[in-house]
């Protein structure tokens, strides 16, 4: 097994005097894809700040293998249209690029976007240049929230072959935080169900056939599923429960 | 052109100078009722200033720290939005100015100066300190920009990327409260944010970088005050307004050009 580029053992985190997550275990490995799922309000993007260091847990141990680099491609991005930025400006704002500009651009796809201005870029461009900023780090660690919001379907399959095709080339380890569960299971090693502790994670069959998992997604426990997570239900609704899941991942 | 006119001058155009960089980042991240809210806290400074006896500058400059201090502290309460906060400090500390200002100093000092800018009566002394100040926030600026624009787009990516955001917000703070100091002697604490934003404004319609939007707005905030000082010397209109009026005619000629990028 190779070293891990992060672990966390017992992450916990209050704030004003609620419990957001508690006893949350995390290991990221080089060439491997995590997959953090969970209803709204799980601590999902609680974990995630803590894995970027932009929140210190109250509890638990955090160790990042020395020399980690994070790529990080946040949620949302919003830029003041009174910014005058080109997508070339951006993608240099983040310091000195490590890989050549060229190569990453061509990677994403933005070769054409390059001039153009960030307020006016669809929702599938910007994500494909906030993962190309990303990316111009040469990161060992990409972690990407959210990835393909705002993007549509075929754009999403896209999206989630190229992360594919990058953990592959440059063997670097990546933390997905994802609520669309069929695109993303295909390519995913371990999915890790989230709900302010662990629920269950492993081997995406493994975890969607656990217990705590349909307890959490499915028809039993619709009142603690979040809106967003609802339209799963309806499409599990239609085929009965679990067995969609199921079937996705045997199609892909 | 005479001893009074040139020193007007002169000191209203090193305050342009910085006030264009500097008022497209308050555009940019949204802080012009940020900047009013310092900018009236500065009369309470001049007041301490006269009290302690103290320079005014420094004592205006300190003065906006510490609200800036005290804001960042109440935004910890998370009942009350940062508007209504900056509502709260904003007016409380203007009627603080204007009632300290009345019951300490004798009403020995001219009040409608510090509130609408008193640049006809800066002296050469007065020219040396807004352009060493001046010269310095700019410097800073330019050395900081790279990291202010990384935090102005994402602060969180920022900070995974290496910017010690903490740092660099505070710095942008800091340098604000330096240039109310300056720009009140020009248009007064009434008027500051108007000589940062509308500027900037301006200049967000006819360029396409950053930095052009920048140095654009130190060039048209340079015209309005050239043109203010003119329209006051051949009108006798009151100096501060006069700015800040050709500024706005400038922004209104700027809605002529159909906006792009």
């Amino acid at each position: 097994m190779p070293e891990a580029l992060l672990s966390a053992r017992g992450i916990a985190v209050q704030r004003g005097g609620r419990t957001i997550l508690h006893g949350a275990d995390l290991t990221l490995e080089p060439g491997k894809i995590v997959t953090l799922i969970g209803p709204n309000g799980a601590g999902k993007t609680t974990l995630v700040r803590c894995v970027l260091g932009l929140i210190r847990p109250d509890a638990g141990v955090l160790e990042r293998r020395p020399g980690l680099r994070i790529g990080y491609m946040p949620q949302k991005l919003h830029i003041d249209p009174s910014l005058p930025l080109t997508v070339k400006r951006f993608l240099t704002l983040g310091g000195k690029p490590r890989l050549p500009l060229r190569e990453v651009v061509t990677l994403t796809g933005i070769e054409e976007l390059l001039g153009a201005t960030m307020s006016n870029l669809s929702g599938g461009e910007t994500q494909r240049v906030l993962l190309a900023r990303a990316l111009l780090r040469d990161p060992n660690l990409l972690v990407l929230d959210e990835p393909v919001q705002g993007v549509d379907v075929t754009g999403q399959e896209a999206l989630y072959q190229l992360i594919n095709d990058i953990r592959r080339q440059r063997e670097c380890g990546v933390l997905l935080v994802s609520h669309d569960l069929h695109l993303v299971m295909a390519t995913t090693d371990t999915v890790i169900c989230l709900n302010q502790h662990v629920c269950c994670h492993g081997h995406p069959d493994q975890v969607t056939s656990d217990p705590a998992y349909q307890a959490l997604f499915g028809e039993k426990a619709k009142p603690l599923v979040a809106p967003y997570t609802h339209h799963h239900d309806h499409k599990h609704d239609d085929h009965g429960n679990i067995v969609d899941l199921d079937n996705t991942h045997d199609h892909a | 052109m005479p001893d009074f006119l040139l020193y007007a001058l002169l000191s209203g155009l090193g305050v342009a100078l910085v006030a264009g960089p500097l008022g497209a980042l308050v555009v940019w991240r949204r802080m012009a009722y940020f900047g009013d809210t310092l900018a009236h806290s500065a009369l309470l400074g001049v007041t301490f200033g006269l009290l302690l006896n103290v320079n005014l500058n420094l004592a205006v400059a300190v003065g906006c720290l510490l609200l800036a201090l005290i804001l960042v502290a109440l935004q910890h309460n998370r009942l009350l939005a940062t508007d209504t906060l900056l509502g709260i400090l904003s007016h409380s500390t203007l009627a603080l100015g204007l009632v300290m200002v009345s019951l300490f100093t004798n009403s020995r000092i001219d009040l409608l100066g510090y509130l609408f800018g008193d640049i006809l009566s800066a002296s050469a002394v007065d020219v040396v300190t807004v352009w060493v100040i001046s010269v310095l926030v700019s410097a800073l600026l330019l050395l900081l920009w790279r990291p202010l624009l990384a935090i102005t787009v994402h602060e969180d990516l920022a900070h995974v990327e290496g910017v010690p955001v903490t740092a660099v917000r505070t710095a942008l703070m800091l340098l604000m409260a330096l240039v109310i100091a300056i720009a009140m002697k020009v248009v007064g604490v009434l008027l500051i944010t108007a000589l940062l934003i509308i500027p900037a404004a301006t200049s967000r319609r006819l360029t396409r970088s950053p930095e052009a939007m920048a140095l654009v707005a130190s060039l048209l905030g340079a015209l309005s005050v050239a043109g203010g000082l003119g329209a006051s010397f051949v009108w006798d209109s009151p100096a501060g307004p006069s700015i800040v009026l050709c500024a706005t005619a400038l922004f209104a000629l700027s809605l002529l050009k159909r906006a792009d990028g």
